[in-house]
């Protein structure tokens, strides 16, 4: 940052936490989430928005946190992957379906397909294959050729549904 | 009791911190460290005049600006080369900045460090390279040719040239009843790790020690290079590879420019220091690979048996060759496959191009080998209108003519012995599993709909487990909990889970008691690395006999204490017990405890070890001769050569009549890896080596321009296959455990990828009527193909009668 850089001391509300963090305009959200707050479960894979690792929700819906400015999210609600279990530590569905079908290999994309999922899943707990297919196809993961990724998350649905009856 | 656990689809338990956000991947560390980026050459081939950084001066949150003039005298020669070879006569390595001239668009010039990754950004922006342009090496053709040399102190492009030769396979060519000259090619791609290099430093000058956290594939190689080119004792430099974003070959490479410059700048500055490439220059920046072009000749009978194959080829190596021949002499040794080759001969040259520097990516010379081999196969089978399988059911070694000496030297330096396999039975299950045989009523009814459809098969060995060794460690700790260390790291392998899986077996606990680490120099300081398919047999066969060693040591002490024979003691879920009798026991955490006998008690438990409670005899040292305290166990595993995996796969594709956009329908996998740890682990790697295999045969490649300039150095523009493109994978296993290692296991990491370009070009091939040549096919390359064929225009009134 340079001497003349303007700051912006903002509000973030992340995983129902409010922060007061002093960024200039130019900081990313995926840097104020890693470097600012500490939360390194959102990745970097690309800084281009086309991996998706760096997925998270704002205000319910799935964002590249590569491509926002932490300035611009000021006043609505983040959710990372640090925010998806329970307050008690217990998985969220989408969690422990991609630990029982091995949808994730090196983890390095999971944070942000699991974000995605979680925001499929809130919008419609019983999506069809079509519908997983079109909601990860815009993350993409190296290790695991999808196949489980798309198992992990017609799982969640189920778990979810398990627990909500 | 205790379940076996080997052999069972066990969940990971790397899962829990990874779904959890809470893996530490090399850019979680650091928060506090000074940033480093590079200024990069944006030509392919130049000589430096004069760098000015006059204007990164004022850029606040500067700290330093190093150009190659500023190296300290070892880390300014060039970067070791890896693995030298008496045919590679030309070696050239980089620099860690470049010198006086740059190699490839990418190279690495200046390095700055600052505050963070913003201002080291901006400084870079403002400093100003002036370059001599001159004229770019790209393509094994202008490489061959020679009219432009890469390197200035040489006088063509030639980096090694190679023969290896069985029998005679001219004199079997010429005198072969039919025979068939042709060209193939394959081009670049790259392995594309979803987390991309990455380094991070700090030197504490208190304990005068250097750690290192490296996003590699080899960290104990990586803390020999760091502590000798930098001058240290090696037990000042540690090397820790944590959570690994993925590898598939890219970063077995080592060491990096940043991962000695990083080091060197923590020790200079006595702060921590980090790099991380971002996507742009982790394309121009890391290694690529595949880029050969082959010719074959071959001479066969009428039976479409191969008599005699001759194969030269060029392997673009790029920039450099610090790994040295490693890729092209894989692909001379795996090319024969499954098939009875006892006539071959293969040539090749490794060139140097202005692109960047290739070193193995998941699968490393091998599918290219396949895709020669597979291709001259189906040629035959075309030329004597004879089935694809029959002609190759026809070359395959049989069953019983194992072990099978291919008369080669593999990658290892040691002789290439197939040591067990099914090549028929293979076959036979891949024919059962794609439907091969009734392929001809779906074409039918396909084509009745309009649609075109072919059917392809690709086989494969792959020589997996290459020495020279790994270790492994296995401590029992008084608690009960087991502590299990390997040098190698892990990429997502799954190698804490399946490495516990072999323990609790050996050792006879309870799988949650055993914590895995791999990957830190700390913990184990010997070790190769992950690679070659080889972590699984390596450290897992080293870890299995680290594991016996403490058992026979746990069975020696229990034994005393029990007043029995160790031959009559068994460890059921951490307890030794004599057997038949299980009241006479004695938990193994209180083996532990008598496995190091105490002065001073730490616990109540302990207290049982102490000088005055331990019933030893008087005439004999408290530790007996030739024993160690503590209950633990070192084992090295170093195999006297490679075990060969194999693998059948097969594909159905769709190629549109118009559009000439090429969809997989079915894809289909026959796999055999010896004894399988883990079957869920195992059918994730082919998962992944699949999808990756179709993404190097339909949308990835390195598309250089004709000036060297990485076009694609992107995700926007380098197609890396979305959940939308990649089929699910029928797979089905053979099992034939190898002889040469304890556990009878091969290695499985890349064979998913190896087959497949071969495999989906048969499969255009068989659809469209023409030979498919050259992988990847985009498709505008096989429309091209159709007109070239004249089958563009064919009558569609059929084919379209269903749109």
């Amino acid at each position: 940052m340079s001497d003349t850089e303007t700051l912006h001391t903002i509000t973030l509300v992340v995983n129902g936490a409010e922060h007061r963090v002093t960024v200039p305009a130019r900081r990313l959200l995926s840097d104020a989430l890693r470097h600012d707050l500490g939360l390194t479960g959102t990745h970097v894979g690309c800084e281009h928005g086309v991996c998706g690792c760096c997925t998270v929700t704002v205000d319910g819906l799935p964002i590249r946190s590569c491509l926002t400015f932490a300035v611009a999210v000021e006043g609505s609600e983040v959710r990372t992957v640090e925010g998806l279990a329970g307050p008690d530590g217990e998985l969220h569905p989408v969690q422990e379906a991609f630990s029982e079908c091995h949808a994730l290999q090196c983890g390095f994309c999971t944070p942000g397909f699991l974000m995605s999922a979680a925001a499929l899943l809130d919008g419609d707990p019983d999506p069809s294959d079509d519908d997983i297919t079109e909601a990860m196809a815009g993350n993409l993961c190296r290790c695991t050729g999808y196949v489980n990724i798309s198992k992990a998350i017609r799982r969640a649905g189920e778990l979810a549904k398990e627990d909500g009856s | 009791m205790t379940t076996a656990m080997f052999g069972e689809p066990v969940r990971r338990r790397e899962d829990e911190r990874l779904i959890r956000g809470a893996g530490t991947y090399v850019d979680d560390l650091g928060s506090d460290a000074l940033a480093v980026a590079f200024v990069r050459s944006p030509h392919a081939h130049a000589r430096i005049v004069d760098v000015d950084v006059t204007d990164a001066l004022d850029v606040p949150g500067l700290v330093a600006i190093y150009t190659h003039e500023d190296l300290p005298e070892r880390i300014a020669e060039p970067l070791p080369l890896l693995i030298p070879h008496p045919d590679l006569t030309e070696p050239r390595t980089q620099y860690a900045l470049a010198r006086t001239h740059v190699h490839h668009d990418g190279e690495a010039v200046v390095m700055v460090v600052a505050e963070d990754r913003y201002a080291a950004e901006d400084a870079v922006g403002r400093i100003v390279v002036s370059y001599e342009v001159l004229p770019a090496v790209v393509g094994l053709g202008a490489a061959a040719r020679g009219d432009v040399v890469v390197h200035e102190d040489m006088s063509d492009n030639v980096a090694a040239h190679a023969v290896q030769s069985v029998g005679d396979a001219r004199a079997r060519i010429a005198a072969a009843p039919r025979r068939l000259e042709f060209d193939l090619e394959m081009e670049r791609s790259t392995s594309s790790p979803l987390e991309g290099r990455g380094v991070h430093a700090t030197w504490d000058e208190r304990d005068r020690l250097l750690t290192v956290h490296s996003s590699t594939q080899s960290p104990t190689s990586v803390r020999f290079a760091i502590a000798n080119i930098l001058g240290m004792p090696d037990q000042q430099v540690e090397v820790i590879a944590p959570d690994v974003g993925g590898g598939f070959g890219v970063k077995i490479m080592h060491p990096w420019p940043e991962e000695i410059l990083v080091p060197w700048a923590a020790r200079t500055w006595g702060r921590p220091v980090k790099f991380v490439d971002d996507r742009r220059e982790h394309f121009l920046a890391a290694n690529h690979e595949r880029g050969q072009v082959h010719h074959v000749d071959v001479g066969f009978d009428e039976q479409g048996r191969i008599l005699g194959l001759e194969v030269t080829f060029d392997h673009d190596h790029g920039a450099y060759i610090p790994y040295g021949l490693i890729l092209p002499i894989i692909t001379s040794t795996q090319l024969p496959g499954p098939y009875r080759l006892p006539d071959y001969r293969v040539e090749f040259r490794s060139l140097y191009t202005t692109t960047m520097t290739c070193t193995p990516y998941r699968g490393a010379g091998r599918p290219q080998g396949v895709f020669t081999m597979e291709r001259t196969i189906d040629k035959i089978a075309a030329e004597l209108g004879l089935d694809r399988a029959t002609v190759r059911e026809r070359n395959l070694i049989r069953p019983d003519e194992f072990p099978h000496d291919l008369g080669l030297t593999f990658q290892d330096g040691r002789p290439a012995i197939y040591d067990s396999g099914d090549f028929p039975e293979l076959l036979r299950r891949l024919r059962d599993l794609i439907g091969w045989d009734d392929f001809e009523t779906e074409r039918a009814a396909a084509e009745a709909e309009g649609r075109r459809i072919g059917i392809g098969l690709g086989m494969y060995v792959e020589g997996t487990g290459v020495g020279p060794y790994e270790g492994g460690h296995v401590r029992v700790e008084t608690t009960g909990r087991v502590q299990v260390a390997t040098g190698l790291s892990s990429q997502g392998q799954g190698h804490e889970t399946v490495f516990a899986q072999i323990v609790a077996d050996e050792l006879g606990v309870p799988f949650d008691t055993v914590d895995v680490v791999t990957g830190d120099t700390r913990r184990f300081q010997y070790a190769v690395g992950t690679f070659a398919s080889r972590a699984a047999v390596m450290s897992g066969n080293a870890i299995a006999l680290a594991a016996r060693e403490a058992r026979a040591k746990a069975l020696r002490i229990a034994a005393e204490a029990l007043e029995a024979n160790p031959d009559d003691l068994d460890i059921v879920d951490g307890v030794v017990s004599v057997k038949g009798t299980p009241t006479r026991s004695i938990p193994l955490t209180q083996v532990a405890v008598l496995s190091n006998p105490l002065r001073y008690s730490f616990s109540k438990e302990a207290q049982a070890a102490t000088q005055f409670s331990i019933p030893t005899s008087q005439d004999e040292p408290p530790v007996p001769s030739g024993e160690e305290p503590g209950l633990e166990g070192t084992g090295f595993y170093s195999p006297v050569r490679s075990t060969f995996a194999s693998g059948a796969h097969a594909a159905v594709v769709e190629t549109d009549p118009e559009t000439a956009e090429i969809k997989v329908l079915r894809y289909a996998v026959l796999h055999d890896c010896g004894r399988i740890i883990n079957p869920m682990i195992l059918e994730g790697q082919i998962h992944g080596g699949v999808a990756q295999g179709i993404a190097g045969a339909l949308y990835e490649r390195m598309a250089y321009d004709e000036h060297g300039q990485l076009t694609n150095a992107s995700f926007m523009d380098f197609l890396m296959p979305y959940v939308t493109e990649v089929p699910e994978p029928e797979i089905d296993h053979i099992e034939t455990p190898s002889p040469l290692n304890p556990l009878g296991i091969k290695g499985a990491g890349e064979a998913g990828v190896i087959p497949v370009s071969a495999t989906i070009a048969s499969a255009i091939e068989d659809a469209e009527g023409f030979p498919i040549d050259r992988m990847p096919i985009s498709p505008d390359e096989l429309w091209a193909l159709r007109r070239a064929a004249g089958t563009d225009r064919r009558p569609s009134g059929k084919l379209l009668a269903g749109r």
